[in-house]
C-alpha cells in the first residue's frame, strides 16, 4: 500500500460551493492579502498556505471515492460515488483507451450516493478494461443495473464495453485481491453495510463508512476494535455529532467523530481520517469539526498519539 | 436514598433525593470499561416509582466521559424527557465540559457551573434542601 487517494468524500448527495461562497473566500483572501506584494507564485502560495483550510480550499462535494495505489499496476477502489467520474477521467487521460486497465472496487453498500457515479465512469465503456465489483451484498448487480434503465438513465450497462464482473464476498474471512488481504464486516445501516480492511505489504487500511455504532453492545465495539486492530489509516464516517448520531439521528445508519476516536484508540490506530461529510456542512463547519475531533483525541488520549485528518476531494495519503 | 457505591466499576457513585430532584454524583472516568456498570447505578434514580422532577448529574468528581459514557447520559435523558422531567449537570472539570460540547451535548443535557446554581433553575424546593444540608455532606 502507497498512497491513498480521495476522489469524492462527501456524504448523501454530492454538494457544490455556489458562486456567492466561492466570492466569500476570495474577499476574505483579498482583505488578509492587503498591503502585501507577491514576487513570486510562490510567495503567493506560502500566503495562501497561511490561511485556514477553508479560507484558501474547500473540502469538495463529490460522494465517495477512494483510491488505493497498491503498486500492482491495477486500480483498487471504495464507493463508486459521484467522485469516480473525475477518477475514470484522470485515468483515461493517464493511459488512454488503447490501453486496457484492471479496475478492482469495493462496495460499501448500494445506496445512491456510493453507486452512481458508475454511469459516468468512462473506462467502463471501453472494451478492453475490465472492472471487478465486489460486496458483501447478493443483489450486487441487480442494483447497479437497474440506476441506468430507463427511465432512470438513457444509457443501459450492456452498451459498457468493458468486462465487468461482480463477486459477493463472505465475510469474517481473508480474501487475496490485487495483491491485498482483504477482509469485510457487516454494519449497522439500513439494508445492511460492510467495512473493509486492506493490507498490503505490511500496511493496514480500513475503510468504513454508512456504519451505526450503538455503543451499547460490547461485542459489536469488539468486532469493529478488530478490524482496525493497528491499522496505519482508518477512513471513517463521521457525518453527525455524537448526541445527534444517538438521538435525532438514530437508525439513521451513520456516526460521529467522538465514537471515530475512542474506536482508534481502543484499537491503536495510527491515523483517523474523518470521512463522508454531513452535505449541509460548509468547510469552515468541517474544519471546526476536525480541531474539535484533534481536541478530543488529545483529552482522551492514553497511549500513543492518533493522528486526525479531514479527507478532502483530491487529498492523498503517502505512506 | 442512602449512599451507594459501585466498587466493581472503579467508577463510585453516591445519590440523594432533594425534594423533587434526584442528585446522582459519580466518580472517576467513565469510559469503555466502567459505563455498564455506570448505567446500572443510575438506573435505580430513573425508575418509575422514583418519578424525579429532574435528575442533577453533579460531575465534579468526573474526570473523564468518554463515548459510552455519554450514551448512557442520553438513555437517561431519553427516559427523563418522557416524563417531562428535565435533566441537567454541575460542576464540570474544563475538559469534561469540553467533551460534552465538542459531543453536542451541551443541547442535550443543561449544564450550570455550581450545584447551587443547577438547583436555583431546576426547583425552588430542592434548591431549600440543598440550602439545608449545606455543609453537612449528605450530598
Amino acid at each position: 500500500m502507497k498512497r491513498v487517494r480521495f476522489w469524492g468524500t462527501r456524504g448523501s448527495l454530492p454538494v457544490a460551493l455556489t458562486a456567492t461562497d466561492v466570492r466569500a473566500k476570495v474577499a476574505n483572501a483579498v482583505r488578509g492579502a492587503s498591503g502585501r506584494t507577491f514576487a513570486s507564485d510562490d510567495e503567493v502560495n506560502r500566503y495562501l498556505d497561511g490561511l485556514e483550510f477553508h479560507a484558501a480550499a474547500t473540502y469538495g462535494g463529490h460522494t465517495s471515492c477512494v483510491e488505493l495505489e497498491t503498486g500492482s499496476g491495477e486500480y483498487v477502489l471504495c464507493d463508486l460515488g459521484s467522485g469516480v467520474r473525475p477518477f475514470g477521467q484522470a485515468a483515461l487521460a493517464r493511459h488512454g483507451i488503447g490501453s486496457p486497465q484492471t479496475y478492482h472496487v469495493f462496495l460499501s453498500h448500494l445506496h445512491w450516493d456510493h453507486i452512481m457515479g458508475l454511469p459516468f465512469f468512462m473506462p467502463a465503456y471501453f472494451k478492453g478494461n475490465t472492472v471487478r465489483i465486489y460486496g458483501g451484498h447478493p443483489n450486487l448487480e441487480a442494483a447497479l443495473r437497474r440506476q441506468q434503465e430507463k427511465p432512470s438513465f438513457p444509457v443501459e450497462m450492456s452498451i459498457m464495453g468493458a468486462a465487468l464482473s461482480f463477486t459477493r464476498l463472505e465475510t469474517d474471512v481473508d480474501h487475496q485481491v490485487a495483491g491485498m488481504t482483504v477482509r469485510l464486516l457487516l454494519q449497522r445501516h439500513a439494508g445492511d453495510s460492510y467495512g473493509y480492511r486492506f493490507s498490503s505489504g505490511g500496511r493496514t487500511v480500513v475503510y468504513t463508512t454508512d456504519s451505526e455504532h450503538r455503543l451499547d453492545d460490547p461485542q459489536e465495539t469488539a468486532r469493529f476494535v478488530e478490524l482496525f486492530r493497528d491499522a496505519d489509516l482508518v477512513i471513517f464516517d463521521a457525518m453527525y455529532s455524537l448526541a445527534d448520531a444517538i438521538s435525532v439521528k438514530a437508525d439513521w445508519g451513520h456516526s460521529s467523530n467522538i465514537v471515530a476516536v475512542d474506536l482508534c484508540h481502543l484499537a491503536h490506530v495510527r491515523h483517523l481520517c474523518l470521512f463522508h461529510h454531513e452535505p449541509v456542512y460548509d468547510d469552515a463547519t468541517i474544519d471546526r469539526v476536525l480541531a474539535e475531533t484533534r481536541r478530543y483525541e488529545e483529552i482522551s488520549r492514553t497511549g500513543a498519539p492518533l493522528q486526525v485528518s479531514a479527507a478532502y476531494d483530491g487529498m492523498e495519503i503517502d505512506w | 436514598m442512602p449512599a451507594a457505591a459501585v466498587g466493581e466499576c472503579r467508577v463510585e457513585m453516591s445519590s440523594l433525593r432533594l425534594a423533587d430532584v434526584m442528585v446522582v454524583a459519580p466518580v472517576g472516568r467513565v469510559d469503555h470499561a466502567t459505563a455498564g456498570p455506570f448505567e446500572r447505578a443510575l438506573e435505580p434514580s430513573l425508575a418509575p416509582s422514583v418519578s424525579p422532577g429532574a435528575l442533577l448529574l453533579d460531575l465534579s468528581r468526573v474526570d473523564y466521559i468518554s463515548s459510552v459514557g455519554l450514551r448512557v447520559v442520553m438513555t437517561a435523558a431519553k427516559q427523563l424527557r418522557s416524563r417531562q422531567a428535565r435533566i441537567a449537570a454541575a460542576g464540570l472539570q474544563p475538559l469534561v465540559r469540553e467533551i460534552f460540547e465538542i459531543a453536542r451535548f451541551n443541547h442535550v443535557v443543561e449544564l450550570f457551573p455550581t450545584m447551587r446554581e443547577a438547583l436555583q433553575a431546576l426547583s425552588a424546593p430542592a434548591l431549600a434542601a440543598f440550602d439545608a444540608t449545606a455543609g453537612t455532606g449528605a450530598a
